[in-house]
């Protein structure tokens, strides 16, 4: 052992991440190198001074009582089903009014929710990009990258590659959104990334449309009767809807 | 019964994800630098984790709940501080601070909590993270690469370089005798 391999070795060490053979031959080192054993001595002194107490930062109790009141009332939830209890009859006004309430959120809701949807897809293209892990297969072959989603997720999404269209497929990955784990493809468009999302749906097919830009980001989304497609990039919008359009049109 | 489902959702997610809370905000501070935005950071990143409830899978909610947090403030950032990218730091640096170090012998004393805090802050964010989480929360390598999505290897060579740096920040807290 040299002391030129030794430095990440010794914060492993600190930090009883090593294994028995090379904590071993380190140990071993240490005793006869005064180099590394000032090294391993500074670690120990510094690990020490970023353990301190007044370094922490505890959660101020307004932020506390803030998300408290943000969560779902307990009180509330109690009442809730306090009145299921009282009797037949409330019984059955609380579920005809849940009942209006449902159809009351059915048509109030799909907005609020695919704008939920938005901001997560948003997050995940932003996190793909940022962890530098657009891909976990790497490829351009649409039959491969087709069988890599096999057994990783339960349906088979449609790959296609469009680079006679100038978007050429990139890889695959496997992601998860709104609750479930989907297909995610990454196509190019020049130095643009595009994150294609697919999971199935028996929502009614329906023409790609694009949604108002969310942090610097374009969405555009469509169906086709059995799976639902999502698309983001920082493409402008016209861009991206040629793609979608590319893609829709190359499925059938 | 909803009502009953979503009382025991509440309720698990106050047994099991808000005692982290402190955690949570500690992560959020160190990475926002500030009150204000890690509270909002830790606001959101809470409120999400009880929307998102629902895809813990009980392996360890401290680590799940700062994934979140962490995801939530590089979207946070992103938006807010676009200019705020990533630093990299070149290797060449490092080498001569590997030699400014090596040669300082070290006191047992601890550094000065505020120098410390002010050394800290000055790392560039990717390496702060791995300092939070390693030195304050206790992750292992593991865990970290899990919850930054980097590789283990990563973790280890950021953790290096970050030590490396507070080291030459601190030296001089870190030389014969104590504090100059
Ligand atoms: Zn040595």
């Amino acid at each position: 052992m040299n002391c030129r391999d030794t430095n990440l070795l010794i914060n492993a060490y600190a930090d009883g991440e090593l294994d028995a053979a090379r904590t071993l031959e380190l140990e071993q080192h240490v005793q006869s190198c005064a180099e590394c054993k000032c090294a391993w001595e500074n670690i120990r002194a510094l690990k020490k001074s970023l353990k301190q107490d007044a370094l922490y930062f505890a959660a101020p109790a307004d932020l506390r009582q803030r998300i408290k009141a943000s969560l779902p009332s307990p009180a509330k939830r109690i009442s809730t089903r306090a009145a299921w209890s009282w009797n037949w009859l409330t019984t059955a006004f609380s579920g005809a009014f849940a009942v209006c309430l449902a159809l009351l959120l059915t048509m109030t809701i799909p907005h609020g929710q695919e704008n939920r949807l938005a901001d997560e897809i948003v997050s995940e293209h932003i996190r793909s990009m940022m962890a530098n892990h657009v891909m976990d297969v790497v490829s351009t072959d649409q039959h491969t990258v087709k069988p890599w989603f096999n057994g990783k997720v339960d349906f088979s999404p449609p790959v296609r590659d469009l680079a006679a269209q100038d978007f050429p497929l990139v890889g695959g990955r496997l992601d998860y959104l709104n609750g479930r784990n989907v297909a995610a493809l990454i196509f190019q468009h020049h130095k643009h990334i595009i994150n294609l999302f697919i999971w199935p749906s028996k929502q009614t097919s329906s023409q790609p449309a694009a949604l108002p830009s969310r942090q610097g980001f374009h969405l555009v989304h469509w169906s086709d009767g059995d799976m639902i497609y999502w698309a983001v990039s920082d493409l402008n919008e016209t861009e991206l809807m040629d793609f979608a359009h590319a893609f829709n049109t190359a499925s059938h | 019964m909803v009502p009953v489902d979503e009382r025991e959702r509440l309720n698990l997610f106050e047994q099991t994800v808000l005692p982290h809370l402190d955690a949570a905000y500690n992560l959020a501070r160190w990475l926002a630098g500030n009150d204000h935005d890690a509270q909002d950071v830790a606001q959101e990143a809470t409120l999400r984790a009880f929307r998102f409830f629902g895809n813990f899978r009980g392996e360890n909610a401290r680590a799940w709940l700062l994934t979140i947090v962490r995801n939530t403030f590089y979207t946070w950032l992103r938006k807010n501080r676009p200019q705020e990218t990533m630093v990299e730091i070149n290797d060449e640096t490092l080498a001569n601070e590997d030699a400014l170090i090596e040669t300082n012998a070290v006191s047992n004393s601890t550094a000065d909590a505020e120098l410390v805090r002010q050394a800290i802050a000055e790392l560039p964010v990717e390496f702060r993270e791995i300092v939070v989480l390693r030195e304050m929360e206790g992750f292992s390598y593991k865990e970290i690469a899990e919850l930054a999505d980097v590789p283990i290897g990563t973790v280890m060579s950021r953790l290096a370089r970050a030590r490396k740096l507070l080291q030459h920040r601190l030296a001089a807290e870190f030389k014969p005798g104590g504090p100059s």
